[in-house]
């Protein structure tokens, strides 16, 4: 009875949760094979290299996942060109739709709402389509995009790059990379992971980005300004789903498990290397 | 009639000596064939061959310069008179024959002794030059044999040691060179036992004791050394009569014969006696049997017993009663032996240590084999099979050695040179003895010890003389480089005994602690950047120090000749990476990021790396302690609405249906 008054609304298109399955893989992929080089002193870099069949399967496997990587971020970046020019027409709608990603007025309002919030100094900030931390989450992939996979690829070809750099930039890039990487897989396997998963109303995952969607009024309560401004434009029963079967949530709780486990595993491993054998 | 005629004899004697005493006097009676006199109660003819005198070496003398107790004014002289004297006149010759044997035994009062006149006759002596002499050399064996043949009395009643001594020596190669060759320089009698002094072998002064006799055959074979066994130098026959074999030893007196020892003769005195499997000695039991094939199977089996046992004897009854040293192999090897006896092993046997491996221990007794012969302990791939008897973990060399060397043998079997002996039976394979020498071991400390570190590259370069070449113009060379500080030498890189292929990734990947140990902090930066990691990993496949530095090679960086050089350095990186250029060659390959003096671009790099990651963190961090506590409200408020709302839903329902009704 309960379940039959469910109502499902879908907050991800199917495009972009291939994309973060994509990437999800891709960036362990690149989190794990990287990290054996950058802790190399330590013994579970030495097993975790062996695992992986050597440096060189190692580093087989870190560039094919890079290239996956680029490819969501590529593919990414072409559905966003399709969505302005399918639904808004031109970049200035795009960008300051309720859909955009771009920091606004109100994410800066949402944010000091919500310190308050916190300090119990008034009511949870009524969060909309995407929220100011998870605006952050995106640009910081831009960022890291830039920034690890530039230098990433002055180390794939190092020959090629010291045609126009000199010989130390390969250096430089090295720690670029590595603490880029550091700062990445930090960052989304502690505080990502919280925002989205580990904060207790989540706990222990939230899968709407493999399933696609949320019950109705978990979703009224958790983004009350996306859901009145769907009410009031009507176009709310337009995202109304069914959920998926329970084998299928299943399967995305196995994959979603894993994934966790990989992660919280790294920040294990990074502090250990980091606290007692660190050089 | 006779006793007339002796009167008449005696007359004339008498006018003849009161008158002049000259020799011509003497012979006016003393020519007469027919005369004769007393002497002692004898008879005697008393002719005296005016010719043959004249012809004699005494023919200048007159009869009274001998005979000088005559009464030459009574004719008939006396009857007794003392014997001719030479000694008065050969004073020299008498005092050598004084020392001797005969002169003893006549003093004695032997009958059969012989004085000067037995051997060299009375009025007609010959120069020894004069081939009709007596003392000729043509005659000499004769001469002796008289008293030394055979079954004469001499020969019989007294002590002489030798038999068959004219028989023999006529069947010597000298006996053939002087009796059927008739080359008188060829040795005869008195060239060995010395015409006047003769002595027994026994006797220290006699020409023929074990201590002279080599001088004395040396007289003729003077350059025998040349000739004959190098190591037998003269002074140590001399010197080391004692142990060393002399002459006679291998060339039996009166039976010298060149080809001795291939006829066997002595080994066969010996092996009577020890050929029986029950003879043992009496003093402890062990074993003296001796398996004659085992020794004519050996490397020595044209060696004679008494070659090696030289205080043999021939005279004894049993010969061997006279050894009392044992077997001393360096009278022979006398270099090997100079080695041992400055090696650790001889020093240990020079202190009475009962554990110090003497020539036996390694290369057995009467079966020693060349060290060529597989089945031979010294055979190269036996060779650390026998080492390791003292030398294996828990035995007795083990335990007394005290230096940094583990499982000496376990480590070395499994060694590339063990592995290639052993298990790949190459014999030209490096083993114990490549490195530490045969006879002349010494710990690694001693500065004459084939290990010592001004050695080792000698030592190993006896093999891998290529590489001894490029090492010893390389900076590690103590000839390029001086220095207190130690240099690496062979071991230091490649171990002592747990030694590897070079291509094998256990050595690639100890290679780096091995530079470390004295290229510490550039080995650590080594570790700082990508080729270092990787090999930290345990892969084998980027640069080493060698890869980049050169191995036997290394020179400094501002050497022209160095890998590293300003004109070499593209070349060596495209070693692996194929499109390396100079730029690209601009890579540090020992960076860290530590040090703000040398490479202050990556220490502000990873500084500004760091504060971009303590920031984001801090900032990021404050944010999600901040929201745990009012995330737990949240989620009650939250449960409490969503199920207000279910209920709500079920109670307008609820309306619908009642209405409906």
């Amino acid at each position: 009875m309960k379940s039959k008054n469910h109502r499902f609304i879908q907050r991800f298109t199917r495009l972009n949760r291939i994309l973060h399955i994509l990437m999800i893989v891709s960036f362990l992929t690149l989190a794990l094979t990287g990290m054996t080089l950058k802790f190399s002193y330590t013994g579970w870099a030495v097993i975790l290299s062996k695992f992986f069949g050597g440096f060189e399967s190692a580093g087989y496997l870190h560039r094919f996942a890079a290239t996956i990587m680029i490819g969501v971020f590529v593919t990414h970046l072409i559905d966003v060109f399709k969505l302005k020019r399918k639904e808004f027409g031109s970049w200035k709608k795009l960008l300051k739709s309720d859909n955009s990603m771009l920091f606004n007025k109100k994410d800066l309002k949402d944010f000091l709402n919500s310190l308050k919030w916190f300090m119990g100094k008034g009511e949870r900030p009524e969060y909309g389509r995407w929220t100011y931390w998870e605006k952050f989450d995106y640009f910081a992939v831009f960022w890291g995009m830039f920034v690890i996979g530039s230098t990433g690829m002055t180390l794939w070809f190092p020959e090629f790059f010291t045609h126009f750099v000199p010989g130390w930039f390969i250096n430089v890039a090295t720690i670029i990379h590595s603490d880029e990487a550091l700062l990445a897989t930090g960052f989304i396997f502690t505080v990502h992971f919280f925002n989205t998963h580990l904060r207790p109303e989540k706990f222990p995952m939230d899968i709407v980005i493999f399933s696609g969607s949320m019950s109705l009024e978990e979703f009224k309560l958790d983004r009350p300004d996306e859901y009145k401004k769907l009410v009031e434009s009507g176009e709310l029963e337009k995202y109304i789903v069914q959920p998926y079967p329970p084998i299928v949530i299943k399967a995305i709780k196995i994959f979603g498990w894993t994934a966790l486990t990989i992660g919280f595993s790294m920040v294990l491993w990074i502090i250990y290397a980091m606290l007692f054998v660190y050089r | 009639m006779m006793k007339s005629f002796s009167i008449v004899f005696s007359f004339l004697i008498y006018l003849t000596v009161v008158s002049a005493q000259s020799k011509e006097e003497c012979l006016m009676c003393h020519e007469d064939e027919q005369l004769r006199g007393t002497q002692n109660g004898k008879n005697i003819s008393v002719f005296v061959n005016a010719k043959s005198f004249n012809n004699s070496v005494h023919s200048q003398l007159d009869c009274v310069d001998c005979h000088d107790d005559i009464d030459a004014e009574n004719i008939p002289h006396r009857t007794t008179f003392k014997r001719v004297d030479c000694g008065n006149c050969h004073d020299d010759i008498e005092k050598e024959f004084g020392g001797g044997l005969h002169r003893r035994a006549y003093d004695k009062g032997d009958p059969l002794a012989p004085i000067c006149q037995d051997c060299h006759g009375y009025h007609y002596i010959r120069p020894v030059s004069d081939h009709n002499s007596v003392v000729s050399p043509m005659k000499i064996p004769f001469l002796c044999g008289r008293c030394h043949r055979e079954g004469a009395p001499v020969q019989v009643q007294r002590n002489i040691p030798e038999d068959k001594i004219l028989e023999n020596y006529s069947l010597s190669i000298h006996g053939e060179g002087l009796l059927k060759k008739g080359l008188i320089v060829s040795a005869t009698c008195v060239s060995c036992h010395s015409a006047h002094k003769i002595l027994p072998h026994t006797d220290p002064n006699s020409t023929i004791s074990r201590q002279n006799i080599s001088k004395t055959c040396s007289v003729c074979h003077s350059e025998i050394e040349t000739v004959h066994r190098k190591i037998i130098r003269g002074e140590l026959w001399e010197k080391q009569a004692h142990v060393l074999p002399v002459c006679v030893d291998c060339h039996q007196p009166h039976k010298i014969r060149n080809v001795f020892y291939e006829q066997g003769m002595a080994d066969k005195d010996c092996l009577k006696c020890h050929e029986n499997p029950n003879l043992v000695s009496s003093k402890d039991g062990r074993s003296l049997y001796i398996d004659h094939n085992v020794q004519l199977n050996s490397i020595h089996s044209k060696i004679a017993c008494s070659q090696c046992h030289s205080e043999v004897n021939v005279s004894h009854v049993r010969p061997c009663e006279s050894i009392t040293h044992k077997v001393d192999c360096s009278s022979c090897h006398s270099e090997v032996g100079d080695e041992y006896n400055t090696s650790t092993h001889g020093i240990l046997a020079a202190s009475q240590d009962p554990n110090a491996p003497s020539c036996k221990e390694c290369h057995g007794t009467h079966n020693v084999l060349g060290r060529l012969n597989p089945n031979s302990p010294i055979f190269s791939i036996n060779i650390p099979t026998l080492c390791a008897k003292c030398h294996r973990a828990g035995e007795k060399a083990a335990i007394k050695y005290k230096g940094p060397e583990k499982d000496i043998v376990e480590h070395y079997i499994e060694s590339i040179h063990g592995k290639g002996l052993m298990k790949s039976g190459l014999t030209v394979t490096a083993t114990c003895t490549d490195c530490h020498t045969a006879h002349h071991e010494l710990p690694h400390t001693d500065e004459a010890s084939s290990i010592n570190p001004k050695h080792i590259a000698a030592t190993c370069g006896n093999c891998h003389h290529g590489i001894q070449d490029m090492f010893e113009k390389s900076v590690h060379s103590a000839l390029v480089t001086q220095t207190d500080k130690p240099l690496p030498v062979c071991n230091d890189c490649h171990s002592a005994h747990t030694i590897k292929r070079t291509d094998s990734e256990g050595f690639k990947l100890e290679i780096m602690q091995q530079c470390g140990r004295c290229h510490e902090k550039i080995a650590e930066t080594y570790f700082d950047t990508y080729h270092g990691k990787v090999s930290q990993l345990g892969y084998t496949k980027t640069a080493k120090c060698y890869d980049c530095h050169g191995a036997h090679d290394i020179l400094p960086v501002d050497n022209p000749k160095s890998h590293l050089s300003h004109d070499n350095i593209v070349q060596t990186c495209k070693k692996c990476h194929e499109g390396a250029h100079r730029q690209f060659a601009g890579y540090f390959t020992h960076a860290t990021h530590h040090d703000p003096g040398k490479y202050p671009i990556l220490f502000w790099t990873f500084w500004g790396m760091t504060g971009l990651l303590l920031g984001t963190f801090l900032i990021a961090g404050i944010h999600t302690l901040m929201w745990l506590p009012r995330s737990l409200k949240w989620k009650k408020e939250l449960r409490k609405k969503i199920n207000m709302d279910e209920e709500g839903l079920a109670d307008s329902e609820d309306d619908k249906e009642e209405n409906e009704k």
